[in-house]
């Protein structure tokens, strides 16, 4: 089980490759911003992904990959101003 | 391969039947050189590894596979080496952020129908053993006797 599982959220797409995944994610996003493997999100998820990963904010909305080792990778959007604002603290790299 | 050392073996998706006889295999083989070896995987994975060695014969330690990559990132565990098994795109990914997490040297093991299009996409350094192999694991044990002797 993930941890994302506990995590109310919306699929926005499921079961591609990862750079499709972020590929989606910095088409469909206002904001894109790029961080490690392992960046911590929502509490305690740790992101997995091919570095950069890409996270996207859309509004008010969060969008982020999920990867599921049987499933492959799904992109996930929440609304989550906290992570929203963090990430625009803590992150230098971005593309509008 | 030196003795006193810690290697961590990661697991795919268990839906790829060679997967588990090498999991067994190389962990048996590392024991023997002197490893301490750390099996990690999904649940599915982790269940499939505890009916195959109920009585722990061949692997002694197990984690799930994403608390294992908390507990990396909070520096609480580390390994010398990591042999990432992968037979999809989301395995390379979960090797891929062993490979930016740790200090372990990397071992990409590759199997299934599309190894070679799986090992063509692996971007991080790693030492990649290939083989398509799917229900016959010899061909993988081979590789990986050549790669570890």
């Amino acid at each position: 089980m993930s941890c994302f599982d506990n995590i109310k959220h919306e699929v926005l797409l499921e079961s591609v490759s990862f750079r499709e995944a972020r590929k989606f994610i910095e088409e469909i996003s206002d904001e894109v911003y790029y961080v490690k493997p392992g960046y911590k999100i929502f509490g305690d998820c740790y992101l997995v992904g091919v570095p950069p990963i890409a996270l996207g904010i859309k509004g008010i909305d969060l969008i982020f990959p999920i990867v599921k080792p049987r499933l492959g990778t799904f992109v996930g959007k929440a609304r989550n101003e906290k992570e929203i604002e963090r990430l625009r603290e803590n992150n230098a790299s971005i593309s509008e | 391969m030196d003795g006193n050392k810690s290697a961590l073996l990661m697991m795919g998706c268990p839906e790829v039947p060679v997967q588990m006889g090498i999991v067994l295999y190389l962990s048996n083989k590392l024991g023997k050189a002197g490893y301490d070896v750390t099996v990690a995987g999904t649940d599915a994975a982790l269940k499939l590894l505890k009916v195959s060695d109920p009585d722990e014969h061949y692997v002694k330690k197990t984690m799930e596979i994403d608390q294992c990559i908390a507990d990396i990132v909070e520096k609480k565990i580390d390994f010398d080496c990591c042999f990432a098994f992968m037979h999809s795109d989301a395995g390379m990914t979960y090797a891929a952020t062993m490979s930016a997490i740790s200090k372990a040297k990397m071992y990409a093991v590759i199997f299934g129908n599309n190894a070679e299009d799986v090992a063509e996409t692996i971007e991080f350094p790693a030492e990649k053993i290939v083989a398509k192999a799917v229900h016959n694991p010899i061909p993988l044990k081979n590789k990986i006797d050549r790669a570890i002797p």
